[in-house]
C-alpha cells in the first residue's frame, strides 16, 4: 500500500472512532467507559486468534505457487474457465497485491474478461487468507461458513452478466 | 448521566445491553492451526530454518502494523453497538427488515472506513444487537465487493480504471442478492423462533 493510502485509511478509521466515541461519551460517562471496555476486551480476546492467522498465513502462502493461477484464467476457456477462476480466487495466497496482480497478468496475456471478473469476485468473497486471518477470528464460525455457502453462485452470475453484456 | 429528557422505555444506556459471548476455540481454529503447522514443516524442508525465520519476522512486522487498527476496529464495533438503539437495529436490520434492511447494510458496507479490521468487528457487533444473518452477509459482501477502500488502494492502480469500474458495476447487485439468499436459506434451516 502506498504511504498516502495507508494514511488515508488510518485517518478515516481513527476519525470514525473519535466521532463515535464522542457520541457515546455524550450519553454519559458510565456508558462510554463500559463500551470502551467492551471494545478493549474484544481486542484482547481477538489478538491470540489473529496471531495464529497473521503468523500462519505467511507460511501457507509460501507453499502455494501463485504463478500457476495465471494459466487457469486463459482466453476462450468458457464456463470451465470461470469455474477454474472461481477456485483460483479462493485459494490465491497473500493479500490484495498478489490477487489483483494475478488478475492483471491474466488480462495482459489474453485472459477472458468474464473469467478475470469471476476470479476477482471469487477472491473478494472467498480468499482463504482473509477468511483465516479476519473473518473466522471475529465472526461466529457458523456465520462464516453460511456466508461463504450462500455467496457461491455469485462469481458465476457476474461472469454470466459479463458474457451477456460484453466488454465495457 | 446526560441531562436529556429520558424515554423511560429507553434503557440502552443501562448495563442491560446483551454482553457479547466470547468465542471459544472451535474446530475452525484447530483446522487453521493444523494447516499452519503443515505449511511450516513444508517451508522448513524446502528452505531450512532460515526460510522459517524469514517468514516469521516479516509476518511479525505485519502483525505489529495491524494491531493498532484491530484495536480501532474493536472500539468502532463497540461504539456502534452502543450508539445505535437496539430495538431500532432489530427493526432496520433484523429478519423482518426486508429489502430496506439489505439496502441499508449494503450502503453501510460500501462506506465503512478502514479494512477487514473494521468490517468484521462491526458486523459481529451488529449480529449481537439484533441484525440477522442476511443483513450481516449483505454488509460483509458489500464491503468486500464494492467498498471503496480496497478499490482505491489496490485495484485501481493494479488493474486500471476501466476494469475496476466494470467489475464494481457488475458487483453492485451481489450484496443484496447474497443477503436475500442468506435470509431465505436461513429461514428454511431455522423455521420460526429457533433463531439465536
Amino acid at each position: 500500500m502506498s504511504p498516502s493510502a495507508a494514511l488515508f485509511i488510518d485517518i478515516t478509521l481513527w476519525g470514525s472512532v473519535a466521532v463515535l466515541g464522542f457520541m457515546v461519551w455524550r450519553r454519559g460517562r458510565a456508558a462510554a467507559l463500559a463500551s470502551a471496555r467492551e471494545g478493549a476486551m474484544d481486542f484482547i480476546n481477538i489478538v491470540p486468534r489473529i496471531t495464529l492467522g497473521v503468523i500462519g498465513a505467511g507460511y501457507i502462502a509460501a507453499v502455494i505457487p501463485s504463478e500457476v493461477f495465471t494459466d487457469w484464467l486463459g482466453p476462450d476457456s468458457g464456463w470451465m474457465g470461470v469455474l477454474a477462476a472461481t477456485i483460483a480466487g479462493a485459494v490465491t495466497p497473500g493479500g490484495p497485491v498478489i490477487g489483483f496482480s494475478i488478475a492483471a497478468v491474466a488480462l495482459k496475456v489474453g485472459g477472458g474478461t468474464p473469467q478475470v471478473i469471476a476470479y476477482v469476485i471469487s477472491w473478494a468473497l472467498f480468499a482463504f487468507q482473509r477468511l483465516i486471518l479476519w473473518e473466522i477470528p471475529f465472526m461466529p464460525s457458523r456465520f462464516v461458513w453460511f456466508r461463504a455457502a450462500v455467496s457461491l453462485p455469485f462469481p458465476f452470475l457476474a461472469a454470466a452478466l459479463s458474457m451477456a453484456i460484453g466488454k465495457p | 448521566m446526560a441531562d436529556l429528557p429520558k424515554d423511560p422505555a429507553d434503557n440502552s444506556t443501562n448495563t442491560e445491553a446483551p454482553r457479547r459471548k466470547r468465542k471459544p476455540i472451535g474446530w475452525s481454529m484447530i483446522f487453521i492451526a493444523v494447516l499452519v503447522a503443515i505449511s511450516v514443516a513444508l517451508v522448513w524442508r524446502r528452505d531450512g530454518i532460515h526460510g522459517v525465520t524469514e517468514i516469521l519476522f516479516s509476518d511479525l512486522e505485519l502483525f505489529g502494523g495491524i494491531l493498532p487498527r484491530v484495536l480501532a476496529g474493536c472500539l468502532l464495533g463497540a461504539f456502534i453497538a452502543e450508539v445505535l438503539p437496539h430495538d431500532k437495529i432489530s427493526r432496520s436490520l433484523g429478519p423482518e427488515s426486508g429489502l430496506r434492511g439489505l439496502l441499508i447494510s449494503t450502503a453501510f458496507g460500501a462506506i465503512l472506513p478502514g479494512g477487514p479490521f473494521t468490517v468484521y468487528p462491526v458486523a459481529a457487533a451488529l449480529l449481537t444487537v439484533g441484525a440477522d444473518f442476511g443483513a450481516a452477509i449483505a454488509l460483509v459482501v458489500s464491503w468486500t465487493l464494492i467498498g471503496y477502500g480496497r478499490a482505491i488502494a489496490w485495484e485501481l492502480p493494479i488493474l486500471g480504471t476501466d476494469f475496476t469500474l466494470w467489475r464494481i458495476a457488475l458487483s453492485l447487485p451481489i450484496p443484496i442478492l447474497a443477503g436475500a439468499l442468506g435470509r431465505i436459506v436461513y429461514g428454511h434451516l431455522h423455521p420460526k423462533g429457533t433463531t439465536k
